[in-house]
């Protein structure tokens, strides 16, 4: 639903939450929310998925998580994306198609199979599959590699749609075109609601959906929150009968000879789309808001993705493009209440899994808002768990 | 001692080779790149030399000119000093510490890689066709009017034998006119806007005799072919079931809209359609040049914001061959000064800045003129395909606009696939922007040309050994 009403500061428009941002998380907070019974309006500088939501791949991933809170979070996620998928999954391309994760070396698949011990007792399905049954998967892979694991849980959407398509069915107000200039707040501080360049919007309860630019709106509340942009660029190749079937991706882990860890390194994520197009992503760069293109970079996603798929060489990018993934020091996203501003919650800081993560997120934000216990732990994510540099 | 510096130029249309001849002639080595087999681009079409036109010169006009170009061109490639690669479609163009890699593939076949260096480029990439969709826009017969003209000065194949020529632009006059002097029936020629009363108020077109008297031989030559021109008419559908068999034309009220009553149905094998041309800014873009609007930023040297980089011609605003010729003239100038270490001296080319001021005050006015009817897409029918690689239609981009709240190009691109496809928007999004009632605004397109991963993937082993600044790597998301 596109509103237009005219807000004037005589009259400013009053619901029970605000959500800032209509990219992917927003759009899930707004739902749930909304579906907990809360008059909700969402604010957006720009249009819906108009930032980071607009510019990166939709990949609802398990298999690239560790044991953790952000794999609980991604398992809570997968599971609602489930749900909304029978609700409304054609609408937003959603496809349960599964992950391979495929090993380089037999060293490699020892380590990768270890992981997968760890992840199924957390939860996650994964299978490993040996070379043979490796090709029955994916038949274009390249010859020779040693085994695999199959995560059947990984599946996707397209990310702008679904974007649009949850704030459909939220029904909550959407208005696009107006940037948040300002958080109003009481005397003792709490939160009143936001002034924007088109009138104040008045509630009690403030929903930080910014993405990378999360850290500007906690700053406006006089809250320290330190999201900072991570660059990644994406190929789009020419439409093809379908020749990827999974989520392929390669994981090597190189031993460090001096600490003896194993630090994994992964391939971009290689796969074909329902709209022909095998996306290839994704890289990423600490590089703050540079647009400008950088052909090292894409080089180096190409050259990944044709040692996978050799076929691919023969193949053509039509296009790249680049997006900024919101990241917090810890990797980690901010999920809830800030216990500085009371009536500000944040639900930013997702890095390279925003699109997954977003119902989860969506889900324990209603939570919050709604005095309910939520479903996990929200202590990893806590907002005031940075401390302030000593300036 | 160095090398004398190289400049490359890229596309070999009137820009190109004016700013290949001015800058070779002053001093510096040029490659002139460009994708087609052979130098001239659109205006200058050869017939390919294999037929052996008796007189080609019947097909152009400006033979001279493009003669004098032809000839210096060839005595700077005996003489050395130019290098004219032809059949090289340039993908990308790299700037990396002041000097640039030009990136073109090989051939027909678009496949083989190839890299040439040089110390500054002149982007001369001229322009595309912009046609806006209507219904029946996608049968075979109707064709852009560059792409019948291109037939015609190409190959000098007849593309049909009924023909009509709509749209809008001066450029839908020669067209006319090739077509009827091949010997095509042109049952009309069905222009939107209304020339003729223009034409003769303007102040800029009164400065250009030379122009309308081309106008008026164009008018004269439709009148001897019985040519018939309908100004203020459209096409609103053309017919046909395997194939083009009629269009629909009607006239226009007032306010852009169709008159009712008006339509008429003309009988026709081929459609030659065209609404203008838009730039080419895709190399200029990637390589980070600031844009207005839709074109090319240029000083008054055609130098981009960019050091190094010059653009002229119609990538820096649509304005016909012969302001394309002077612009091209400055930007090898001014570069050949540049790269030779000097600071050039604008007195010495005042001249054609002299008449680039007039025929740009030309360009603009007859772009004034020259408008597709205001409320064209009211025509285009919920069914009508929009974008032909994604086979979006029109109601597709309605509904995103009136249901999911895309008010912009590029939401209506993400949530409808609209200009995703092999053409990266370049035929709809004109259209799109038309239905969703939106601005056209310059959609990135990083490469100029789709490149096969192996020779992005190739590249990248070559320059491994090269330190990148910032260390990046690969990831699932
Ligand atoms: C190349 C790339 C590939 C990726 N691949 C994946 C993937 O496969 N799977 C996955 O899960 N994730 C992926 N991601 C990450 C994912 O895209 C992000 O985590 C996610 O989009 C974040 O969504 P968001 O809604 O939090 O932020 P955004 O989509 O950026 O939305 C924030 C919104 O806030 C608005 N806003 C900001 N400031 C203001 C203001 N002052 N007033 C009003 N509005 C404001 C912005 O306009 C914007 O629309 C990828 C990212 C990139 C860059
Ligand atoms: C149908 C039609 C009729 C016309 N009739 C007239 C007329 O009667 N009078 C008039 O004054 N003007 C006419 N024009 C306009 C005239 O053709 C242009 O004004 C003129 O050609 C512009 O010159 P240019 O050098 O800027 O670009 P172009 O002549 O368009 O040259 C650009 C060149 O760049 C090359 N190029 C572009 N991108 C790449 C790439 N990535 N890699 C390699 N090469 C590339 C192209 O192959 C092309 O050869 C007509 C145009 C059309 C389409």
């Amino acid at each position: 639903m596109v509103c237009d009403i005219v807000l004037t500061v005589t009259h400013p428009l009053t619901c029970d939450a605000v959500v800032i941002g209509a990219g992917m998380t927003g759009a899930a907070c707004a739902l749930f929310a909304a579906r907990a019974g809360l008059d909700v309006t969402v604010v957006d500088r720009g249009p819906v998925g108009g930032g980071t939501t607009g510019a990166g791949e939709g990949n609802i991933l398990v298999s690239d998580k560790e044991p953790g809170p952000e794999l609980d979070l991604a398992l809570l996620s997968t599971r609602l994306w489930g749900e909304l998928a029978e609700e409304f999954g054609q609408f937003i391309q959603y496809e349960a198609k599964g992950g391979v994760v495929v090993a380089t070396s037999p060293g490699g698949l020892t380590a990768l199979e270890r992981l997968a011990v760890e992840q199924r007792a957390a939860g996650v399905v994964a299978e490993p599959v040996d070379g043979d049954a490796l090709y029955g998967l994916e038949p274009h892979l390249a010859p020779g590699l040693p085994g695999a694991v199959h995560y059947p849980q990984d599946s996707q959407v397209m990310p702008a749609l679904a974007a649009a398509h949850l704030l459909r069915a939220a029904g909550a107000r959407l208005l696009t075109d107006r940037t948040v200039t300002d958080v109003l707040r009481t005397p003792d501080g709490s939160v009143l609601g936001v002034r924007t360049d088109r009138g104040d919007i008045h509630a009690p309860a403030l929903v930080n959906a910014a993405g990378t630019w999360g850290g500007e709106i906690a700053a406006l509340a006089e809250a320290h929150l330190p999201v900072l942009p991570r660059r990644g660029f994406v190929l789009v190749t020419e439409p093809l009968p379908r020749m990827v079937h999974h989520k392929v991706y390669a994981a090597d882990y190189v031993a460090d000879v001096a600490s003896d860890s194993a630090a994994l390194q992964t391939s971009p994520v290689v796969e074909g789309t329902a709209a022909g197009p095998v996306l290839i992503g994704a890289s990423r760069e600490r590089v703050g808001f540079d647009r400008s293109f950088s052909l090292p970079v894409l080089r180096a996603l190409a050259a990944g993705a044709t040692r996978l798929f050799p076929f691919l060489a023969g193949v053509r990018a039509l296009r790249s493009y680049v997006g900024f993934r919101p990241y917090l020091p810890d990797h980690l996203p901010a999920i809830g209440p800030d216990p500085r501003v009371p009536g500000l919650f944040h639900a930013c800081g997702h890095e390279g899994a925003g699109i997954g993560l977003s119902t989860g997120t969506g889900h324990l934000i209603a939570q919050a808002l709604t005095a309910k216990t939520p479903d996990l732990d929200l202590t990893p994510f806590r907002p005031d768990r940075f401390a302030e540099e000593a300036a | 001692m160095t090398d004398r510096p190289r400049l490359a130029v890229i596309g070999a249309g009137p820009a190109g080779l004016a700013a290949t001849v001015a800058a070779a002639a002053h001093g510096v080595r040029v490659t002139l790149i460009d994708a087609a087999a052979q130098a001239g681009a659109q205006f200058y079409r050869q017939p390919a030399a294999a037929l052996r036109a008796g007189r080609p010169q019947a097909l152009h006009h400006d033979w001279r000119t493009w003669q004098r170009l032809r000839e210096a061109l060839d005595a700077h490639v005996r003489a050395g000093a130019v290098e004219h690669l032809t059949d090289h479609h340039v993908w990308l163009v790299e700037r990396e510490s002041g000097r640039f890699t030009v990136h073109a593939l090989l051939g027909p076949e678009e496949e083989d890689a190839v890299a040439v260096s040089a110390d500054a480029v002149v982007l001369a990439t001229g322009g595309y066709e912009k046609v806006l969709p209507f219904p029946g826009w996608t049968l075979p017969g109707v064709v852009t009017a560059g792409g019948a003209q291109a037939m015609l000065k190409g190959a000098l194949v007849v593309p049909g034998r009924t023909a009509v020529v709509a749209g809008t632009g001066p450029l839908l006059l020669p067209v006319a006119v090739g077509l009827a002097a091949a010997g095509v029936k042109v049952a009309a020629l069905v222009e939107s806007a209304a020339p003729r009363a223009f034409l003769r108020r303007t102040r800029a077109l009164a400065a250009q005799p030379g122009k309308v008297a081309e106008g008026a031989g164009y008018a004269a030559r439709l009148l001897r072919h019985r040519v018939r021109t309908l100004a203020r008419h459209t096409v609103i559908e053309a017919h046909g079931i395997d194939r083009l068999e009629a269009v629909t034309v009607a006239a226009l009220d007032g306010e852009g809209g169709v008159r009712a009553g008006t339509e008429r149905r003309i009988p026709c094998d081929t459609l030659a359609v065209g609404h203008g041309m838009l730039p080419h800014t895709d190399l200029a873009e990637t390589l980070g040049c600031r844009l207005d609007g839709l074109r090319v930023h240029v000083d008054g040297e055609q130098r981009t914001d960019v050091p190094g980089v010059w653009a002229a011609g119609e990538a820096t605003g649509i304005g016909g061959s012969a302001l394309a010729l002077t612009e091209g003239h400055i930007a090898g100038r001014s570069a050949a000064v540049r790269l030779t270490g000097g600071t050039p001296d604008p007195q010495e080319w005042v001249a054609a800045a002299k008449s680039r001021t007039r025929l740009g005050e030309f360009a603009a006015a007859l772009d004034a003129v020259y408008a597709p009817p205001a409320n064209w897409s009211e025509q285009v029918t919920d069914d009508t395909v929009v974008c032909r690689c994604e086979e979006v239609t029109a109601g597709t981009v309605r509904e995103a606009v009136a249901q999911l709240g895309a008010g912009d190009l590029r939401t209506v691109k993400l949530l409808t696939r609209a200009g995703m496809g092999w053409c990266q928007g370049r035929i709809c999004a004109p259209g799109v922007v038309g239905l969703a009632g939106c601005e056209l605004t310059a959609s990135r397109r990083p490469f100029a040309r789709p490149v096969p991963l192996g020779v992005l993937a190739e590249e990248h082993s070559q320059s491994t050994t090269r330190a990148h600044t910032h260390p990046t790597d690969g990831g699932p998301s």
